[in-house]
């Protein structure tokens, strides 16, 4: 196989890990490492500094997007942000310094619980909500577009989300993903900000996080072009496509066996890091 | 009053920010497709090599290295090149949200993404603890 060839076969798993990246939620950063190391047998290390960009390049083009339907909290994404970059360069640092190995298994881990995660029920909060002191001092309180016209929303547990976003900026750093499941749950779950606030707003985090991490690896040598190019160019397609979709019905049976075959991605990079076979 | 002017403002700031992020991924994919053309073209019947790890050469791992490399038009260095953009159009984004606060006079906000600025900065110079 020449590079040409290669390159090819990349960016056709770029696509596909874009495509069921955004039908998932999960995001294509998270599907393209296993696909790249598993399949093409490329070093992890080349696979997180490739798919890294990946995540810059689909976070940024979809918070365009919702940034202009009102729908993210600018406020409250820049205040946390200060968490994902902070966690973000620690994670990237700590990715030279240990296994690849250690890494491959604690990516399974995250890559199941992820899965997990997604699939869960998405319940709205209801009822009227009482503003938070520190979150009103750091102005977070915000509304947002529904059906029946614009409505508040007041969060909670600030330490709490902020202390989880850090936790996600490492493994953003560490794993090359965006970690976009536990920065909705830091901010669904601990601050109780609805839930389409939070997957857009994390959404908008994301870039700006995967920015803070990309700067170590390229300077360490795990951004190469040749392959993070059709990554890149294959993940945005993919997520373009996936997101057109979306808005059509039926994706429950595809989530469905898409969350079937990611688990079995996730175990075989969990068995494969004890076997130290990457 | 106060209030309504500063929804406005927000809103201003998002249409702002969405064209920008649209932009500079726009430019950053243009680009490194630019240079996979160049790449593939020249290196395209070469063996890819991923399977061990060595590390980029110097020269694609500093911004100086890369603009370096694009000026000698090699396929590796416009691609990188591209995706140096692509990791500037958040670090873009958060360089502009300080001005916005600013303009909005929000000292809290602009103190926040400082911060976050200030820390990106540090990452791109190498993030050497």
């Amino acid at each position: 196989m020449n590079i040409l060839e290669f390159t090819l076969l990349v960016w056709v798993a770029g696509l596909l890990a874009g495509f069921v990246g955004s039908l998932t939620g999960l995001g294509g950063g998270i599907i393209i490492t296993p696909l790249l190391t598993l399949a093409l047998g490329v070093d992890i290390r080349y696979a997180i500094g490739a798919t890294l960009v990946s995540v810059i390049a689909t976070s940024s083009g979809a918070a365009a997007a919702y940034v202009r339907e009102g729908f993210s909290n600018i406020r409250i994404g820049m205040f946390l942000e200060i968490a994902t970059t902070l966690g973000a360069v620690g994670g990237a640092v700590l990715a030279t310094k240990i296994s690849t190995g250690a890494i491959s298994i604690v990516f399974g881990l995250v890559l199941m619980y992820s899965a997990y995660a997604s699939s869960r029920p998405r319940h709205e909060r209801v009822g009227d909500c009482r503003p938070n002191p520190l979150a009103t001092r750091l102005k977070m309180n915000g509304s947002y577009p529904t059906p029946d016209g614009p409505k508040g929303y007041c969060p909670q547990g600030v330490p709490a989300g902020f202390s989880m976003m850090f936790g996600a900026g490492i493994l953003s750093g560490l794993l090359g993903i965006g970690s976009g499941a536990v920065k909705v749950i830091a901010m669904d779950q601990a601050m109780g900000i609805p839930f389409k606030v939070s997957t857009t707003t994390s959404n908008f985090m994301i870039g700006v996080t995967a920015a803070a991490s990309a700067g170590v690896y390229l300077s360490r040598g795990y951004i190469d072009p040749g392959l993070a190019m059709p990554v890149m160019l294959g993940v945005v397609a993919g997520s373009l496509v996936g997101a057109r979709i979306l808005t059509q019905a039926k994706t429950k049976w595809l989530r469905l066996v898409f969350g079937l075959v990611i688990s079995i991605m996730a175990i075989e990079m969990i068995y494969h890091g004890l076997t130290g076979r990457l | 009053m106060a209030d309504e002017t500063r929804r406005w403002t927000d809103q201003r700031v998002e249409e702002w920010i969405g064209a920008l992020l649209r932009w500079g991924v726009t430019l950053a994919a243009a680009e490194v497709l630019f240079g996979a053309c160049v790449y593939l073209a020249r290196h395209g019947h070469e063996m890819p090599q991923y399977h061990v790890f060595v590390g980029e050469p110097s020269d694609l791992r500093t911004m100086s290295g890369i603009m370096k490399e694009v000026l000698a038009f090699r396929g590796r260095g416009l691609i990188q090149f591209g995706l140096l953009l692509l990791i500037a159009t958040p670090v873009a984004r958060v360089a502009f949200s300080v001005a916005a606060f600013a303009i909005q006079r929000d000292r809290l906000y602009v103190v926040v993404t400082l911060i976050v600025l200030a820390i990106l900065t540090y990452s791109l110079a190498g993030g050497h603890l």
